[in-house]
């Protein structure tokens, strides 16, 4: 018997540890920003100065009252609670800082005209608008859609279905996942490398940028995909090759149609990513101030470049403007930043709308 | 190496040159994105090679290659590390707060919006830290410049317009913020809950229970987000070229007027009134960069893969 | 000093989903009580709910009393941490840290509560421990090699000797030996006589021989009805569950003809 020298020694059970009451947190938190908010009227602070402050003031205040109490240990898990906590808030500000912006200052420069105009002559305050670069947007996203989904498609097939195990599909899938960490105006030189060799030096048109576009949104279309494949089991796959079906029609008619939302899902997500993307046309594609719907000679403007030349060559306040007024180029930026966000929101939601709808018809 | 094929039912002869067809299609959409990938390097330096040598008003204010893209490499990995230093605490708190620390009626909200974050244009993030942002830390940056001017990073005189390095670090960082999230969330919401009831059952307190089951395991994944985050914001070009007004120097001040540019703003800045010698310049720029962050997303995805086969194992 | 348990009124939910209903009983200190039932009834449920370790599960709840040693353990004074240091668990599947070695395994528990301990100290508790869970013998000579390169029965006697390296009052086994096989489970199994002289031990098992070999009390748990939340049927101490049990369900159960 070789376990008697295990004596617990405990007279009674330490179930209680001293701890702070439940409210505490929201209490130190209160005061904190109690406290933060008095100094920084005081001294006349901005909202900057203040949130940090609150936000220091809640992280060392909580652990401190906390090592009096509960000790280190409680201590240590309290501030470090805190410290996520306070991450997390210090993210959303950003984001619903930009929201806001976007939203205030692009809402005022939205009208039918905006919608329905382009910039060709407009000087100064002019009525201008956009109407160029969403079509514009919309053409060279289009082309870069048609070119990436099927190549991204039977890349997907090959590694999922043929090539599984093989060195090539390793590789491949490697060089897939280090693709989508190219730079975006990485794709949009080597766009412009290549057709500058096949066109001359001062070639500049949609189609490329379109190219350029496809070699950003392969490789998600490819990981997406992919994944959606490897979800469908093999159960399924057998279930065919029993009935005497050939590979091919089983991918086409099984395999497919099986994780089609997801791909669907893939597929949108790639786009909306893609169609906010701004260095590689600036490269590519140029600038123009007039609508030109084909892709495949002159310049043609997108949203993303639109808002850039916008906001670097802006035009000056026109004299009779209220005082505070910002320039106008700025004002189409935001109205043109507004449009852009709600048409990258939309696909995301309608991509996700997509992929709730057949995930339910599969279960 | 034993592939499927040897294990892939007999089909039907009539229907062999189908399958033939389609598994022709299928490696050969695989080729032609290896081909795309080496066409990337092949273009660029075609065009770019040129660029190393030419005439020296063409580097102005500087006089040969390597000191240009040299600065440019510098301004670069520069904005890139600030923007980590400043986005990894937070991205790992957030992933963190999803997986772990949330409300549950909490997590699932957090984490759609930090994926709508990563959607936002990156011109609209340029447009918000050049227009909203830096009026804002104009005040901040005059503290640091007045209070913690003895650090060189601080050195200052704090810029009027608040349109300085850092501002442009903020914004990248609030840029890759989504990415580095996203991944590390993933790997500790992986965790398998067995090793985390062990820590609990332990007498662990929660933040005991991460550092004994959630980081051991999660290790390398986080290596590997912060890694994936560094080459997303060395390739950001819009966020930098908005906010900057750079020049090609070397400085650690991040607080002054003068500031570094990086390789993609630089590009996206002096593209429109490029020369053609300017422009094979630029390219010759671009391959370094590609070079660059194709070297930090290789190393990143070797090491997940490693991991992966650790785990799998 | 082991310590008793007493169960009052305990329902245990799983957000609105009412998963066990109306549970009392008392678990003597010093002895193995085990747990059986048909799987889904709550037995896991309510073990886990006996330190604290239900909660983890987001939104999953608990009204009702368990009383230890006077003190109640759902009372809001008390702090879970400690109670899960007080009551050790061990778990289905041996879940040993992947990146510790044996040696800092054992110590696991020990190392959150006091930082500081001399080597020699260490040493003392990792031996007594291994020795406690019949498993000195075979990994003195690689104390420090990782612990998942065990066995899966030397795992879970390596998570047995972590979870008794810190000293708890009570023992709760969740089918400790379902993932093992015959032979592991006869080691752990005669473990589990040797420990009950230190510890209150609670037991859930799927294998009612086990239940007969090791326990001195044994409840029955079943669905009241499908769909209906899981109760306790009967408890009684083990002999008379298996030789003469006051409810036809508990017999029907153990003769195998039901379940």
């Amino acid at each position: 018997m070789t376990t008697t020298e295990v004596t617990p020694t405990h007279a009674s059970l330490p179930l209680t540890g001293p701890r702070l009451p439940q409210w505490a947190p929201a209490l130190v938190g209160l005061l904190a920003v109690c406290a933060a908010g008095l100094l920084a009227m005081l001294l006349g602070w901005g909202i900057v100065a203040f949130a940090f402050l609150a936000a220091l003031l809640f992280v060392v205040a909580l652990p401190l009252w906390s090592v009096s109490v509960e000790g280190s240990r409680g201590a240590v898990d309290r501030l470090t609670t805190s410290l996520i906590w306070v991450a997390f808030a210090g993210a959303a500000i950003p984001l619903l800082w930009l929201i806001w912006t976007v939203l205030s200052k692009g809402l005022p420069a939205i009208n039918a005209a905006f919608l329905t105009y382009d910039m060709r002559n407009v000087v100064g305050d002019d009525q201008g608008g956009i109407y160029h670069a969403i079509m514009g947007t919309l053409i060279i996203t289009g082309i870069a859609a048609l070119i990436s989904v099927p190549i991204g498609l039977f890349c997907a097939i090959y590694l999922v279905e043929y090539g599984k195990g093989t060195r090539l599909a390793r590789w491949i899938t490697f060089l897939v996942d280090v693709m989508t960490g190219i730079p975006s105006i990485v794709a949009g030189l080597f766009a412009l490398a290549l057709f500058v060799l096949i066109f001359g030096p001062q070639i500049r048109f949609g189609f490329g940028g379109s190219v350029a576009l496809s070699l950003l949104m392969i490789p998600v279309v490819v990981r997406s995909t992919e994944e959606m494949l490897r979800l469908v089991p093999d159960d399924l796959r057998e279930a065919s090759y029993a009935l005497g079906v050939p590979k091919w029609r089983t991918i086409t008619k099984v395999v497919l149609p099986t994780s089609l939302g997801g791909i669907i899902t893939g597929v949108m997500l790639a786009v909306a990513r893609v169609i906010g993307e701004t260095a590689p046309l600036l490269v590519i594609a140029g600038k123009t101030d007039s609508v030109n719907l084909n892709p495949f000679s002159e310049r043609m403007t997108t949203l993303p470049v639109y808002i850039y030349y916008s906001v670097t060559q802006p035009g000056t306040v026109p004299f009779d403007a209220p005082p505070g007024a910002e320039a106008p180029g700025i004002e189409r930026a935001w109205g043109a930043a507004l449009v852009l966000i709600v048409i990258v929101m939309a696909l995301n939601l309608i991509a996700r709308l997509v992929g709730r709808i057949f995930a339910v018809k599969k279960g | 190496m034993t592939t499927t094929h040897e294990t892939e039912p007999e089909v039907s002869p009539p229907s062999q040159r189908g399958d033939r067809i389609f598994a022709g299609l299928a490696k050969s959409a695989g080729l032609v994105i290896l081909a795309a990938l080496a066409a990337v390097f092949i273009f660029l330096a075609v065009e770019g090679i040129p660029g190393v040598n030419q005439p020296a008003e063409t580097y102005a204010p500087l006089s040969s290659f390597l000191p240009y893209v040299g600065r440019l490499l510098f301004g670069t990995v520069f904005a890139a590390l600030i923007a980590l230093v400043i986005a990894v605490p937070f991205a790992l708190g957030i992933a963190l707060f999803i997986s772990h620390y949330a409300p549950r009626v909490l997590a699932a909200p957090v984490a759609y919006v930090v994926d709508l974050l990563a959607a936002v244009p990156s011109v609209v993030f340029g447009l918000w830290g050049a227009r909203a942002l830096a009026p804002q830390l104009v005040s901040v940056q005059a503290w640091l410049g007045e209070h913690l001017g003895f650090i060189p990073f601080f050195a200052g005189p704090a810029s009027v317009t608040g349109k300085t390095v850092l501002t442009a670090g903020v914004v990248l960082a609030i840029m890759i913020l989504p990415i580095i999230t996203a991944i590390s969330r993933e790997i500790f919401a992986q965790t398998p809950r067995l090793h985390e009831e062990a820590a609990l059952a332990l007498g662990a307190t929660r933040w005991e229970m991460i550092r004994y089951a959630v980081f051991p395991y999660a290790r390398s994944g986080i290596v590997s987000a912060v890694m994936l985050g560094l080459g997303r914001a060395l390739g950001e070009t819009m966020a930098v070229a908005l906010v900057l007004s750079a020049s090609p120097v070397v400085t650690l001040n991040m607080i002054s007027n003068t500031n570094p540019a990086t390789i993609a703003s630089n590009i996206a800045s002096s593209f429109a009134e490029a020369t053609p010698a300017k422009l094979s310049v630029l390219i010759a720029t671009g391959l370094v960069l590609f070079a660059f962050t194709f070297a930090v997303n290789f190393a990143a995805r070797a090491v997940v893969a490693r991991s992966e086969r650790k785990f799998s194992r | 000093m082991a310590k008793s348990i007493d169960v009052s009124d305990l329902d245990i939910y799983y957000g609105d989903f009412l998963a066990v209903q109306g549970v009392n009983m008392t678990i003597k200190a010093r002895s193995v009580t085990a747990f059986i039932g048909p799987s889904g009834c709550g037995k896991s449920t309510v073990l886990r709910s006996l330190n604290r370790m239900h909660e983890v599960i987001p939104g999953a709840r608990v009204e009702g009393k368990i009383m230890v040693d006077g003190q109640s353990l759902y009372d809001p004074s008390i702090d879970p941490v400690a109670v899960r240091r007080q009551i050790g668990m061990v778990f289905q599947r041996p879940n040993p840290f992947p990146t510790m070695s044996i040696y800092d395994n054992v110590l696991a528990g020990n190392r959150l509560n006091s930082k500081r301990m001399k080597k020699a100290e260490q040493d003392a508790i990792v031996e007594k421990s291994l020795r406690g869970a019949n498993l000195w013998n075979e990994v003195k000579d690689r104390l420090n090699k990782p612990g998942m390169g065990l066995s899966g029965g030397q795992q879970q006697r390596l998570c047995i000797a972590r979870a008794i390296a810190v000293e708890p009052q009570v023992l709760l086994m969740d089918e400790p030996c379902s993932a093992l096989d015959p032979i592991s489970t006869s080691a752990i199994e005669d473990l589990i006589h040797e420990l009950k002289s230190e510890f209150t031990i609670v037991i859930v098992t799927h294998n009612m021989q086990q239940a007969a070999r090791v326990s001195d009390d044994t409840g029955f748990f079943n669905l009241k009805a499908a769909g209906q939340p899981g109760q306790l049927v009967e408890m009684n101490a083990t002999k008379k569950m298996f030789s003469n049990p006051d409810n036809e369900a508990t017999e029907a159960y153990i003769s195998g003809r039901f379940g």
